[in-house]
């Protein structure tokens, strides 16, 4: 089996939403799983085309470590593209991100095939932590070149890793009560992962 | 339960201000254990839990081809630990401060409760949010705030639960384990502001905890967390966790106060690989646990912009000396070796009277308190030293080998010195041993006939064997010796 094969195999079993797709079809499968949300939360530094199908009103987060770190991405241009666009120069507050109805869209640093698992690190189109725990509904795009055998080979992977780091396997999960699994306590209930295959 | 029998203790006088603190235990294992052997829900339960998360980890730890030679890293990074551990603390001190935290030594639970009382005071916060710890239950933190009128809130929904009910943890793991859903529903109504359901569906439960500690966590303004591991080349706190609870605070409270203790270390961000491979999969049987955060120090703009660690000792130092004993610092309280002992499957962890129940506890709390605080003398004894602890234990720790090695060292109790010398005189000379036998054989010959319906085991034996029996059922001695069957059925012939 390919580590791609492999990573969504493993993060099925967490039950997140599993999704498939080409470079291509990446702007119309993001806009069919975010369609729900009343706003979708941006990091900054997120690839133009990502957002480029996107027409609910968009919460862009203010610039952050990460964005400054990466001078090239053209954030103004992508906030006009988007109708009714909120630019928070400050950052969102956990107040503002607990809204009812939201959903992020981020990238991640790295993924494990073996224990499908995502990474995130505060780098460019991943953003300040709170962005990804705080809204009820996490969609996150993984490319192929980014998934790596197991634990030891992501930290290998990782740029820095003194940044602030995330690792998800799967939508938050507990077994407190009977052993009964309860998905969803705190952070996200709805995890939905797209694969960009070449 | 385990609180109350606490308070009965503090009122007979027996009990000193270091008798209270939750890592000492207030009554003998034998006797706390019988008591909680009259709790068939709790049998039930815990033995239904610690069943299927055996069978869990057991399959996950299958599927990893190089298991064995893990275990004999993991183990081999934590002597590395423990052998240059005030030289690795300073890495890790310079490392963290240098990424912006602030660092605090502790050398006992006073002094932690301390200085974490007094930071929060500085941030004149009234509460604090707090993710699960053993560390912070071992110091007792949550009742040195309060007696400073700051209130902790524990936000793993199980310790949600067992705090609700001012009871204590029973399982390292899941905590809770001891109650069922329709106690929980009943509890929440009664000591949950705004709650509503009447429902007992967990999925309804957990939901409403979520509303319940999501008011609680965006009001939050300073959290308390102890640590899963600490890189000392890089000052990195690495928090594994399940619920998102731990994110929460993490990321949401501006002032961030870590317990971590000093065995914590790892000397280096590479070690991570090992060890975020075996916790999961020994502690709750998954491959990976839905959350980790690793965080250095304070990251502008990102998560709280006040950071305290303290490095707490309580023991541990003293506890690294020990030539034998020291290996029980290497654990990584992952709680595989509690669900797969048959006495924590009978007995559970409140018979332990000690934050750290089941094996680990069993060698880990007697060596941090010193085996004299309360009756933490007992709790080697609570083992049939089968060796299952061993086998599962991650980073190898030989837990029967500490056991006995405590037993040799602790004081012993005084019917088990009575048996032994008088063995030891009978057993020095053939004569002895043998009309000892004799004697048993025909003091045994009456109960044999009463006894058969049980397969010919004792229930009670007289003084002092009955010291033996008192918590175990003992074989009658064979009808005739194999001295004897020897000559009868080989030199007639
Ligand atoms: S002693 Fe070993 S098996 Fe037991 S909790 Fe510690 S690390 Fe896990």
């Amino acid at each position: 089996m390919s580590l791609p094969e492999l990573f969504a195999e493993r993060a099925g079993d967490y039950r997140a939403g599993m999704h498939h797709c080409t470079e291509d079809d990446l702007p119309a499968v993001l806009a069919g799983l975010l369609a729900g949300a009343s706003k979708v939360v941006l990091p900054p530094g997120l690839p133009d085309a990502w957002t480029a199908a996107l027409t609910m009103p968009a919460l862009l987060d203010g610039p952050a470590v990460a964005q400054a770190a990466r001078p090239g991405s053209a954030r103004d241009g992508r906030a006009a593209a988007l109708t009714a666009a909120e630019l928070d120069e400050a950052g969102l507050t956990a107040v503002e991100l607990d809204e009812a109805g939201l959903s992020v869209l981020t990238g991640c640093a790295v993924a494990i095939a073996e224990t499908g698992t995502i990474v995130l690190d505060a780098g460019p189109g991943q953003g300040r932590r709170l962005l990804t725990l705080v809204p009820d509904h996490h969609v996150c795009v993984v490319r192929d070149e980014q998934i790596v055998a197991d634990v030891p080979d992501m930290i290998a992977a990782l740029p820095d890793p003194r940044r602030p780091l995330t690792m998800i396997s799967g939508p938050s999960a507990t077994s407190d009560i009977e052993l009964n699994r309860v998905e969803g306590v705190h952070g996200p209930r709805r995890l939905d992962i797209v694969c960009v295959h070449p | 339960m385990g609180n109350s029998s606490r308070k009965i203790v503090a009122i007979m006088g027996v009990g000193t201000v270091s008798r209270e603190l939750p890592i000492v235990a207030i009554t003998p294992f034998a006797v706390a254990a019988e008591r909680e052997l009259g709790d068939a829900q709790l049998r039930a339960n815990l033995g239904r839990a610690t069943r299927t998360i055996r069978d869990k980890r057991a399959r996950v730890v299958a599927e990893v081809a190089d298991w064995e030679p893990m275990r004999d890293r993991a183990a081999a990074v934590k002597d590395e630990v423990l052998d240059n551990l005030s030289e690795l603390l300073a890495r890790f001190e310079a490392a963290a401060v240098a990424a912006g935290a602030t660092v605090h030594h502790a050398t006992d639970a006073a002094h932690a409760n301390a200085i974490v009382t007094e930071l929060v005071k500085e941030q004149r916060a009234e509460s604090v949010v707090k993710i699960k710890s053993m560390a912070t239950q071992e110091i007792g933190l949550n009742e040195a705030l309060e007696a400073a009128g700051i209130t902790p809130i524990e936000t793993d929904l199980a310790e949600l639960i067992v705090q609700l009910a001012d009871d204590t943890p029973s399982h390292i793991l899941v905590p809770a384990i001891h109650y069922n859903r329709s106690q929980i529903r009943d509890l929440f109504a009664r000591r949950m502001p705004g709650f509503t359901a009447t429902s007992d569906e967990p999925a309804v439960l957990a939901g409403a905890a979520r509303e319940y500690l999501r008011r609680t966590f965006l009001a939050a303004k300073v959290a308390v967390c102890g640590a899963n591991f600490a890189i000392a080349a890089t000052g990195s706190l690495v928090i594994v966790e399940s619920e998102g609870n731990g994110r929460m605070c993490l990321t949401l409270p501006e002032t961030l106060i870590a317990v971590v203790g000093v065995e914590k270390l790892l000397p280096r961000f590479a070690d991570l690989g090992d060890f975020l491979r075996l916790l999961p999969r020994s502690s709750t049987g998954e491959r990976m646990n839905p959350y980790t955060s690793i965080f250095t120090g304070v990251t502008p703009g990102d998560g709280p912009q006040r950071l305290h660690i303290v490095l707490l000792d309580n023991g541990r130092t003293q506890v690294a000396q020990d030539p034998v004993g020291r290996a029980a610092l290497r654990c990584i309280r992952c709680s595989a070796c509690l669900n797969v002992c048959p006495v924590y499957e009978r007995a559970g962890g409140h018979a332990y009277g000690s934050v750290y129940p089941g094996p680990i506890g069993a060698i880990l709390s007697p060596q941090l308190t010193g085996q004299d605080a309360g009756f933490n003398k007992t709790l080697p004894y609570a083992s049939t030293l089968c060796g299952a602890c061993y086998d599962v234990c991650p980073v190898k720790i030989n837990i029967p080998e500490i056991l006995v090695h405590l037993r040799q060292t602790g004081s012993k109790p005084a019917a088990e010195r009575a048996a032994m010398s008088t063995l030891s005189w009978v057993m020095r000379d053939r004569r002895r041993w043998r009309a000892a036998l004799r004697a048993a054989r025909s003091g045994a010959a009456p109960l044999r006939a009463l006894t058969r319906r049980r397969g010919g085991t004792l229930r009670r034996a007289p003084w002092p064997l009955s010291a033996w029996t008192a918590h175990r059922d003992a074989p009658l001695p064979a009808a005739e010796s194999f001295r004897d069957w020897w000559r009868r059925t080989h030199e007639s012939s």
